[in-house]
């Protein structure tokens, strides 16, 4: 199978082509061929677009303080897709306290995604 | 009344206004930031999606933390001050001494003075009344950046069913946000025939959630008496509206992304002159207006799609203003800037050639495979070749010292013009 996909690894947004056998039962990295790309990320995203698509998820979370109503955090790596509603509920659900600071966990190894959430801003009161 | 005197003042805490502070305050100034928001970061705050920095820290940060990265060098810093909640209202100039007004709750009114002033006050939406969309005049209706700091920051969900008008990076980010958050959003209408926003962008956001963008259409109607209800949009063919093939869209939310323009009423008022290209001052090589000492950098003097730019623009900035006030910039010969064939505008206005210059510029054309040459006096002196071209993303080339001495050895000329062309 043939396919067309732009990459988002970086703002350039190459057109990869990425051809795969048509059974995607038993589909390994190895069996994914990848054109067009101008860097190693390119081959990357394209092979994990086809096996498990990820997303770096941002969002924000309830904070109890005297300057803002949210405070934003971010996945520290790309998630894989199937997580993300899930991801999203319990991020709403929290109520977090500051002092909060820029890169600190707040959610490890998400539902065994292997992903940790930190906090992308500091927030002292 | 509160007054100090420092050597140079500040007008704006975000991107540029940081980025300005910091390479200033590496020559030991004395330099005070005017921030009008209860903290230093600007729109970054409220832009907490990634994708910033890959130019400039090569990697990928939120907006929060590509703030963060130029807050941590400028804090704790002897020679700069900030002042937070504070607005600027006038700005009076007194022979070298330029006299700011402003006010604060702390301070109450307050008068800050220093030879030099740097305009980085960013820049403000387009709304409704600039784009002319005829209908009723109903609630709902937000411009996208103000939607994005209700989300984000204050934590408040604008509507349900959404759609948003403009397909630039800030009405798809949008989109995929309010997504996420649970709102519905059932289009992205675009009047120009391709998206104005980054290919990356409507995979990620639109594509992914199965958004549908509408090219080459635009909102012909908003309907709805208290709270907008729906939505008319109409396609267009070559510039007409084709009515009988208008449809409806049901929504009760309006989101309008539809271009910014760089905020100068403080710029006007003290006789700072405008480019109506782009609605940002005319500035020189060293980023100063046509008022001796008042400087300007980011989106104040043009609108940028990177912050990357922005911070590169604010350092270059901040490096002028330095050489200015250890008075270096004086008698220093210039060079006119031109845009010429299908180049929207250039900026800076002009050249000096003792040192390696940056230029940035605007294509009025969409094409695959472009050429840019620069002429000097008629003479094509380098050509850049780009894949792409389009009116949504911003050129940005590098014009060295020896490009133009190979060509002339007298460059105190004054007669010396260059040219951009893109063909």
């Amino acid at each position: 199978m043939e396919k067309e996909i732009v990459c988002i690894s970086c703002p350039m947004g190459c057109r990869l082509k990425v051809s795969y056998p048509e059974d995607k039962s038993d589909l390994n990295s190895e069996d994914i061929l990848i054109t067009g790309n101008k860097c190693q990320r390119g081959i990357v995203y394209g092979t994990e677009e086809i096996l498990a698509p990820k997303r770096v998820v941002t969002a924000t979370c309830k904070i109890l303080s005297k300057i803002q109503n949210r405070i934003p955090v971010k996945t520290d790596k790309p998630i894989e897709k199937k997580y993300i509603d899930l991801l999203l509920k319990k991020l709403y659900s929290l109520e977090l306290n500051p002092p909060l600071y820029e890169g600190q966990k707040m959610l490890e190894n998400f539902e065994n995604s292997g992903v940790n959430v930190i906090i992308t801003m500091s927030l002292e009161e | 009344m509160f007054e100090k005197k420092y050597d140079a003042l500040i007008i704006g805490g975000g991107a540029a206004g940081l980025s300005c502070a910091y390479a200033i305050s590496k020559n030991n100034f004395k330099i005070a930031i005017i921030e009008r928001e209860e903290r230093l970061g600007g729109i970054l705050n409220q832009c907490i999606h990634n994708g910033f920095g890959l130019h400039y820290f090569k990697e990928e940060l939120t907006g929060p933390e590509f703030a963060s990265r130029f807050i941590n060098l400028i804090k704790n810093k002897e020679n700069i001050d900030v002042f937070l909640n504070t607005t600027v209202v006038n700005i009076k100039i007194n022979g070298e001494e330029k006299i700011l007004s402003c006010y604060s709750k702390k301070h109450g009114v307050l008068n800050l003075k220093a030879k030099a002033v740097i305009l980085a006050m960013g820049c403000r939406e387009r709304n409704r009344g600039n784009i002319g969309t005829p209908g009723t005049r109903p609630s709902g209706i937000f411009t996208a950046g103000l939607a994005q700091r209700l989300v984000n920051i204050d934590g408040y969900i604008p509507g349900e069913e959404v759609v948003i008008v403009g397909s630039g990076d800030i009405g798809l980010i949008m989109s995929r946000r309010l997504t996420w958050v649970g709102c519905k959003v059932k289009a992205v209408i675009e009047i120009q025939p391709y998206p104005s926003g980054l290919t990356r962008n409507i995979v990620q956001c639109l594509n992914d959630f199965n958004i549908p963008l509408y090219l080459s259409h635009v909102i012909s109607k908003i309907n709805g008496k208290d709270r907008i209800n729906s939505v008319d949009v109409t396609p267009l063919e070559n510039g007409k509206y084709l009515e009988d093939k208008s449809f409806n869209i049901k929504c009760d939310t309006l989101l309008l992304s539809v271009g910014l323009i760089p905020e100068n009423e403080l710029s006007r008022k003290c006789g700072v002159q405008i480019n109506p290209d782009t609605n940002g001052p005319y500035v020189d090589a060293y980023q100063m207006t046509n008022v001796d000492g008042i400087f300007a950098c980011g989106n104040v003097l043009h609108v940028h799609d990177l912050v990357d730019y922005v911070a590169q623009e604010g350092i270059k900035t901040g490096e002028s203003v330095a050489e200015y006030l250890k008075g270096n910039l004086k008698d220093r010969k210039q060079f006119p800037v031109y845009a010429s064939s299908n180049i929207r505008y250039v900026c800076p206005n002009k050249f000096d050639p003792s040192f390696d210059n940056k230029f940035y510029m605007r294509s009025m054309i969409v094409k695959n495979g472009a050429t840019l040459e620069v002429k000097l006096n008629g003479k094509t002196i380098k050509t850049f070749k780009f894949a792409h071209v389009q009116p949504s993303e911003m050129i940005s080339v590098n014009i060295t010292r020896e490009d133009i001495l190979k060509e002339i050895n007298d460059y105190v000329l004054e007669e010396n013009k260059i040219e951009f062309r893109l063909e």
